[in-house]
């Protein structure tokens, strides 16, 4: 069985939060688990953040849509702006910063896209029509049958 | 962000009262950290027991906590929460940081 829902908020930090506590009750509602529930929201916060700081720079704060497909073994997020395009023609690599030497030389910043690479199957990235959709898909546990995944609750 | 701050064995438990330190809390934790830290002990263990949810500013406003402490000064943490054990682990912040599983085990083990 697939269930889909859509959200919508303006892009500022506190819209964001709010955005992230009502996906992550919802997920919690279809009975997915504590620790996935966790690894969507560190994506979800990482990629609105994003948007809020770099697709929304310098501009009145646009409008977040945030779509969610929960398929049997996964979950697909779309968010949309209409902000500006990624800069990079591709999407970033997200590799994790040097950590050097620790102490003064460790990075403050640049982990961002790393997590979105480290904890999703995939993520796509298309422009059209001057709006952004970043598409992020989670493998999920596989249900057994009954309708509840098979993760515990 | 108000932050709560006890002396136990010469060594400074701040406690984030919050339970976010995103976006959002970032530079306010940052500024706050720099009030409390600015003098007293060298040796800091930072209690993020309520905190449930770090993002990547989260993260960079910690280090950058530390950072601003000065050498010879030392923050450890205590009291991860799941969601931002999974950060730290992920980005191998958790090689950096001294990590305690309870504040007042930090000060024990260190003064004991």
């Amino acid at each position: 069985m697939t269930t889909e829902f859509s959200l919508n908020a303006t892009a500022r930090e506190m819209s964001v939060r709010a955005l992230l506590a009502d996906t992550r009750a919802r997920l919690r509602a279809h009975g997915l688990a504590e620790a996935m529930c966790g690894t969507v929201e560190i994506v979800l916060a990482e990629a609105l953040n994003n948007i809020v700081e770099h697709a929304y720079a310098g501009t009145e704060a646009g409008e977040i849509g945030l779509h969610a497909v929960l398929g049997p073994g996964t979950l697909t997020f779309t968010l949309s702006d209409q902000g500006a395009p990624l800069a990079a023609r591709d999407l970033p690599a997200g590799c994790l910063p040097d950590l050097g030497t620790g102490g003064e030389a460790l990075p403050e910043g640049g982990f961002g896209w790393f997590l979105i690479r480290s904890l999703t199957r995939e993520v796509r990235y298309h422009r059209a029509d001057g709006a952004n959709r970043l598409s992020l898909r989670f493998d999920l546990p596989v249900p057994d049958g009954t309708g509840r995944p098979t993760a515990p609750l | 962000m108000e932050l709560h701050e006890t002396c136990h064995d010469g060594i400074r438990i701040v406690t984030v009262p919050e339970t976010r330190i995103d976006a959002a809390a970032a530079v306010r934790f940052k500024d706050a950290m720099r009030a409390v830290t600015a003098d007293g002990p060298d040796h800091v263990v930072l209690d993020l027991s309520n905190v449930g949810f770090v993002d990547s500013s989260g993260l960079g406003a910690i280090v950058a906590a530390m950072k601003q402490m000065g050498a010879g000064r030392r923050l450890d943490l205590a009291g991860l929460t799941p969601d931002v054990a999974k950060v730290f682990r992920l980005t191998r912040m958790d090689t950096v940081f001294v990590i305690h599983d309870r504040a007042d085990g930090a000060v024990r083990r260190d003064a004991g």
